[in-house]
């Protein structure tokens, strides 16, 4: 049975770089500690020939002007070490979480589905490319001999290689023979294991072992007199030849990316320019598992100062509304990007305290959440940013950005089987962008679908998300048009109602004066009253009589409904039947 | 082509044509909004997804459920002024939360209802054309709608005159050789040669035809034993690119929902 291993060398670094892929071609150290006893934990290649080395203070290694200093992020580690546990269960279902920079596979089966063990390593380490790691993939046939080969290449003090190793069965002596004795040791320990493991290494250099060669070929015995059961344990590493079955682990179907920032930002454009990595990731890792989503949940700390009312209309200064051409139609230039804007820390908002005046103010966190909901699942990273961006533009943070989170709520991916006579239907994609573009325009609750409510009220009715999906049948509804004999006629409103000053005669109207001036004459026709009220068990309650009447309209008569509000007494004309 | 929705009218032009621009145009109470609805009723009867781009917010959503739309196929856009727009202008006159109730679009208390709104849905005319043809653009390239209905009615001519012919031909190309239907309802034809199709309503009862006839318009009392129970609609064809057909019209009576 072929396992797999898939090792990330110098975890924290691969975390970092994960997280910020422009500092692959820079030389990267990782910090931890508290300041100013931070030292140095962690280096890559670049950074190592500089003479960079774990250890080093902060001060020691600001001296090299070309090194970028990051300090060490547990949230970008785990986010990272999720992103390793999805890519190796996208191969397998039996994955083992051995270590945070480590994941073995069973690869039982497997050939049948993704072909010969060099493809499948291959194809993984292809995989831990897209989702932003530099990782090792070893294959052997027990799992120890697959992480000892995974981890060799990448050996204590040797420089950190991507490769890909395949050991065919009874080989692995043969593959682990040249590497160190430290690598059958984990590379961070503490307190008595590192000093137990201490003890053995020197024992083992004092005997002239240090290869893996050199401690397989002693002799059994003698080395369980002097080092006991871990002795013998150890040379069945250097064998190849131990042997234990995975525990693997059911990882939750978690999809969450955060960063944490060093600066706090304040723009929308770099808050784009970041979440268009960590949407690429997500949805790199859903794309792994086979997955859609359905919701998306931003969440960003907020860097808030006391002296900001937060009640008050604050708000990053955004982008235009919703319009990405360089001209609009009528052909005018847009409204200025907001990187063109001069101060932009200071138009934060309006009654902010500058900085520089107020010293003292202390900073305190808030967050602020957006939720957005998808009608189908979806998993196109450009359409999430871009409707994230309408939504930022919409509803601004209110402060700078010091932390952002992002999560995804995982659905199985929409199937829809097209028909050459359907009719044609909007690419849910597509139809989500454009209402949000337009709801940009118009508001939220300008567009979309009507739901007519169980009311006699003539307004009753409410928006309702437009979503353009087949109904399931049912059967249709009689109503007037139901067969096209009959054309029903239509009522147009006017919304607000017009106003009118009515003259009446014997309690009818027979004349009004209206703001639209196409809206006023001497009543020709009329029809009514008919009466009509409701919801008098509640505060708003309302009583009218309606009537339709017949005004000249220039050359022609129309025809409108005019409405007499009975609770209040004023007139007003509600539509024109057209 | 497709159908109308209306019989006469698809006997006078054949239907509705696919790929390319409709313009319905005449006075109120011409039949123009009846046209509307009737077409939309029949693409959703067809199964197709459909948009009401509204120019003055003046679709009455129970005469679109009377004539037969399926109100869940119906994307309306109501185009004015966003609820920010009106919070941040001062001149707006704002409603407060107290005022409304989960009844969306209800002038709902008897104080409000007897107040005029602000001026929030009569924002100038050219805000609302505006949002009217970018609406208009961002729904032609999302594409996927089998009926796509701009409702000009309302609007001043002279805004609507405002329109560029190269926006309507930009429309024109952008809906040509794919199935979706372009429908402008307007006062005056404004789009010249760009569409395919002008059909111009007119109420068939005006005073120069009704003096003598005062079955339809009776002013006499009791004004609530009349009831209005029809208006007969006349549509002339001016124009149509598609099948040389000689110009004439055709009448056809509306019912009101009312009237069984």
């Amino acid at each position: 049975m072929p396992f797999a291993c898939i090792y990330v060398p110098n975890f924290p670094v691969a975390a970092v770089l994960r997280a910020e892929p422009e500092l692959q071609a820079r030389a990267v150290a990782i910090l931890e500690g508290t300041p100013p006893l931070d030292k140095i934990i962690a280096v890559n290649e670049k950074a190592a020939r500089m003479g960079i080395a774990p250890a080093m203070t902060k001060p020691q290694a600001e001296l090299c002007s070309e090194l970028a200093l990051r300090p060490r992020s547990h949230l970008q580690e785990s986010t990272a070490h999720a992103a390793l546990l999805d890519c190796a269960q996208s191969f397998s279902p039996c994955v083992e979480d051995t270590a945070c920079d480590t994941a073995l596979l069973d690869l039982a089966g497997m050939e049948s589905l993704f072909g010969s063990l060099p493809e499948i390593s291959h194809a993984i380490s292809n995989c831990a490319a897209t989702i932003g790691l530099a990782a090792n993939v070893a294959v052997a046939s027990n799992p120890d001999a697959a992480v000892l080969a995974a981890r060799g290449l990448c050996g204590a003090g040797a420089p950190a290689r991507v490769c890909v190793t395949v050991i065919s069965a009874g080989k692995e002596a043969e593959y682990l023979g040249p590497l160190p004795v430290e690598i059958l040791f984990p590379d961070r320990l503490e307190g008595e294991e590192k000093e137990e493991t201490a003890r053995l290494l020197e024992t083992l250099d004092r005997w002239g072992i240090r290869t893996l060669r050199a401690l397989a070929a002693l002799p059994e015995v003698a080395l369980s007199e002097r080092l006991g059961q871990e002795g013998l344990r150890l040379q069945k590493l250097a064998r190849g030849a131990a042997s234990r079955t995975l525990v693997p682990i059911e990882a939750p179907l978690l999809f969450e990316e955060a960063v944490e920032l060093e600066h706090p930002i304040v723009l929308l454009e770099p808050l784009a320019f970041l979440l268009n990595r960590l949407l690429e990731q997500l949805c790199a890792r859903l794309a792994s598992r086979a997955l859609a989503t359905q919701e998306l949940r931003l969440s960003l700390d907020l860097s808030n100062l006391t002296g900001i009312d937060e009640e008050s209309d604050v708000g990053i200064p955004s982008e235009s509304d919703g319009c990405e051409s360089k001209e609009n139609m009528w052909g005018q230039p847009p409204k200025p990007a907001l990187s063109e804007v001069e101060e932009p820390a200071l138009s934060l908002s309006k009654g902010a305290v500058r900085r520089s005046e107020a010293p003292l103010l202390h900073h305190r966190q808030t967050q602020f959440r957006r939720t957005l909901r998808l009608p189908q699942p979806m998993l196109d990273a450009k359409i999430f940013l871009k409707l994230l961006q309408l939504d930022l533009n919409a509803n601004p943070p209110g402060a700078p950005i010091v932390k952002i989170h992002l999560a995804a709520e995982p659905a199985r991916p929409r199937s829809a089987q097209g028909g050459l006579f359907l009719p044609p239907t909007p690419e849910p994609e597509k139809l989500e962008l454009t209402l949000a573009r337009i709801a940009a325009m118009v508001g939220e609750q300008k567009v979309g679908a009507m739901e007519l409510l169980d009311t006699h009220h003539p307004e009753g009715f409410r928006m309702q998300r437009f979503v353009a999906q087949a109904p399931p049948e049912k059967p249709p509804k009689k109503t007037a048009a139901s067969t096209e004999e009959s054309i029903v006629t239509a009522l147009r409103r006017f919304r607000p109602p017009l106003r009118a000053h009515v003259t009446l005669e014997n309690g009818q109207p027979t004349s009004l004066v209206c703001k639209k001036k196409d809206v006023q004459g001497n009543v020709l026709w009329k029809a009514g009253p008919w009466r009509f009220s409701g919801d008098w068990w509640e505060r708003e309650a309302w009583s009218r009589d309606e009537w339709d009447i017949a005004l000249q309209n220039n050359t022609v008569i129309a025809l409108y409904r005019l409405v007499h509000d009975l609770l209040g007494g004023d007139w007003f004309v509600e539509g024109t039947y057209d | 082509m497709v159908s109308s929705g209306i019989p006469a009218i698809d006997a006078l032009t054949g239907g509705l044509p696919r790929g390319c621009l409709t313009e319905i145009c005449g006075p109120a109470s011409s039949g123009r909004t009846t046209f509307l609805l009737a077409a939309l009723a029949a693409a959703t009867r067809r199964g197709e997804f459909c948009t009401l781009v509204d120019a003055s917010d003046a679709l009455d959503p129970h005469s679109a459920a009377s004539a037969g739309v399926a109100l869940d196929r119906l994307l309306w856009v109501r185009c004015g002024e966003s609820s920010t727009q009106k919070n941040n202008s001062p001149q707006r006159q704002r409603v407060t939360e107290k005022h409304r109730n989960q009844k969306e679009g209800c002038p709902i208390s008897r104080a409000s209802f007897a107040r005029e709104v602000g001026i929030s849905s009569r924002a100038v005319p050219e805000r609302r054309l505006e949002q009217v043809l970018r609406a208009t653009d961002l729904l032609l390239e999302s594409g996927g709608f089998g009926l796509i209905v701009l409702d000009l009615a309302d609007l001043p001519l002279q805004a609507a005159r405002r329109i560029p012919l190269t926006t309507w031909f930009r429309f024109r190309r952008t809906i040509e050789h794919t199935p979706t239907i372009l429908l402008a309802i307007e006062q005056h034809p404004i789009a010249g040669s760009c569409s395919s199709l002008l059909l111009q309503l007119g109420a068939q009862n005006n005073p120069e035809e009704t003096e003598n006839n005062d079955d339809e318009l009776q002013i006499d009392p009791p004004t609530h034993a009349h009831l209005l129970t029809e208006l007969n609609i006349n549509a002339e064809l001016i124009r149509s690119r598609l099948e040389r057909k000689p110009a004439r019209s055709v009448t056809f009576a509306t019912k009101t929902a009312w009237a069984g």
